[in-house]
Formats: C-alpha cells, structure tokens, sequence
C-alpha cells in the first residue's frame, strides 16, 4: 500500500490486548493522509517479540476536532502505521 | 502494602534498571554512560539555535522543514536517534506537540522533558481543548489562528519552529537564540 497525501483513511476499530501505538481517541475515525514518514517495524510486533515482525510505511494522519470530539476548530496529526488503518 | 506509586522516582528507576541489569540488557556502566553523554549535550538551547538559524538563513529554514535530521547534524547536534519532524508557525497556524500515548519527546534538542509535558491533564487535554489548554499557559490566541495538535505516536519526534518576533532584525544570532524558549519549541509559548 502507497498512499499519497490527501488520501482519506479511517483507522481500524480493533482493541488488541497487547502494546499497541493507535491512540483510542482516533478509532473508527476518518482521516487525511499528509505525509509518509518511513518504514518502521509495526510496535505491536516489536512488544510482542514477534521473530518476523511487519516493517511498514508509517503516515501522518490529519483528523479534524469536530470528527474526533463533535466540537472544536482545531485539528490533530497522529503517526499511524499502516496496517493500523483502511483506505475510507 | 507499599505500592509503586508511594516511591520516589529515583526508587522505582533504579528498580527498573537493576531488572535491566539482571536480564543481562545493560550495564550499570552502559547505562551511566548513555546518560551522562545525553544530559551534557542535551538542551533547549540545541532547539533554539535551530530555530534561530532558520529565521536568517532561508536555505537552513527550507532544509529544517524538509530534513530535520540533516538540519541538527548542520548544527553539530549529531545522530538523532528518532527522525526529526519540524512544524513552522505562521501568522494564521500554531503548531502544538503532545504524546498522548507516553511522552515523546526530542530530548536531544528540548533537554529533559517538563514535569507538565508527562501529566495526564496535559496529555489528554491537548488533543481535545488544545485552545483552552494554551490560554492557561498565558497563551491566547485569536480565534481566527489555526492550532494544529502534532500528537507523537511513531519514531518522529516533532518541533515547533516559532514566528520571528517583529522587530528583531538588527539582533545576533545569539540574540535571537535567547528569545526562544523550551516551551516556544513544543508551542506552549509563542516563541
């Protein structure tokens, strides 16, 4: 998976019961691709000791306030990596 | 029953590095090392210099927002061991950093991080109130500015590159460096 910037994206609404980098607040939410940032191993995977552990693109996601909270004008970017999220 | 919580936290550090020790990951003289060699270099005024360097020199300030890692190395702060995102400030947009996860942080560049950038209250606020959150800093901002929330959840470690306060243009490079402070470069101060 390639994304450019601008693609629209909604994060998976998974809990995992292990160490995970996907704040809650941004579950089930849609958001904008601004950038890729690099590949890095998936954390989930690291915490785990996984021996193969996914490397994945990681992305900066734009969320708007009113989305997130139902209010507010601000917007909030959060690094997210791939397979935490589908094309929306 | 004594709980963690009830120990100071030099206590409940020191127990974390002797189970380090213990499973053979370190040594308590790997472990002195690293942070003797982070604490002496570590500092806002790493930032500072960045940010001031940016301000005069426009090839520095398209470098720093493009490549923040070649950006510090330009300035001799070394091999960053996270990769250094840069949000430059405008008239219109306020850029603001958060872990809401932990605490990321550049510490290379920022020193150790404040006591506030930790707590829950500022952590879980940011994301959510980050307008009301600035004002109690001393921070008001017109409704009509921007705030972006950078909240740190990967290997990038953001930093704020404040707007050049007006009528600084006779001052150093030194002299700018003295105006920006710590909290200008997590955008909790203006600059």
């Amino acid at each position: 998976m390639s994304l450019d910037a601008g693609a629209r994206v909604r994060v998976r609404t998974g809990d995992p019961d292990h160490h995970t980098r996907v704040p809650r607040y941004v579950r089930g939410h849609t958001g904008e691709i601004l950038a890729a940032l690099g590949r890095w191993t998936v954390p989930d995977d690291n915490a785990r000791g996984l021996e193969q552990p996914r490397v994945e693109t990681c992305y900066a996601v734009r969320f708007s306030a009113a989305d997130l909270w139902g209010s507010g004008d601000h917007t909030v970017t959060v690094d997210l990596w791939e397979s935490y999220f589908d094309r929306a | 029953m004594t709980g963690h919580d009830d120990q100071p936290a030099a206590v409940r550090a020191r127990r974390l590095e002797e189970r380090l020790i213990a499973a053979g990951l370190a040594s308590d003289e790997e472990i002195d090392e690293f942070l003797t060699g982070l604490y002496a270099t570590a500092s806002p005024v790493n930032g500072a210099r960045m940010a001031a360097r940016a301000w005069t020199d426009p090839s520095y300030y398209d470098l720093l927002l493009s490549d923040g890692n070649a950006a510090a190395g330009e300035l001799g702060f070394g091999q960053l061991s996270y990769q250094l995102r840069v949000v430059a400030n405008a008239q219109d947009t306020h850029n603001v950093i958060v872990c809401t996860l932990c605490s990321c942080y550049p510490v290379s560049l920022l020193g150790p991080s404040p006591g506030w950038y930790k707590s829950l209250a500022y952590r879980s606020r940011t994301v959510r109130e980050p307008r009301q959150v600035l004002a109690e800093f001393g921070l008001r901002l017109p409704d009509s500015v921007q705030i972006s929330v950078w909240d740190s959840t990967s290997e990038a470690r953001y930093l704020v590159l404040p707007v050049r306060p007006t009528g600084t243009e006779g001052l150093t490079a030194d002299e700018l460096t003295a105006l920006v402070t710590r909290n200008g470069l997590i955008g909790t101060a203006l600059v």
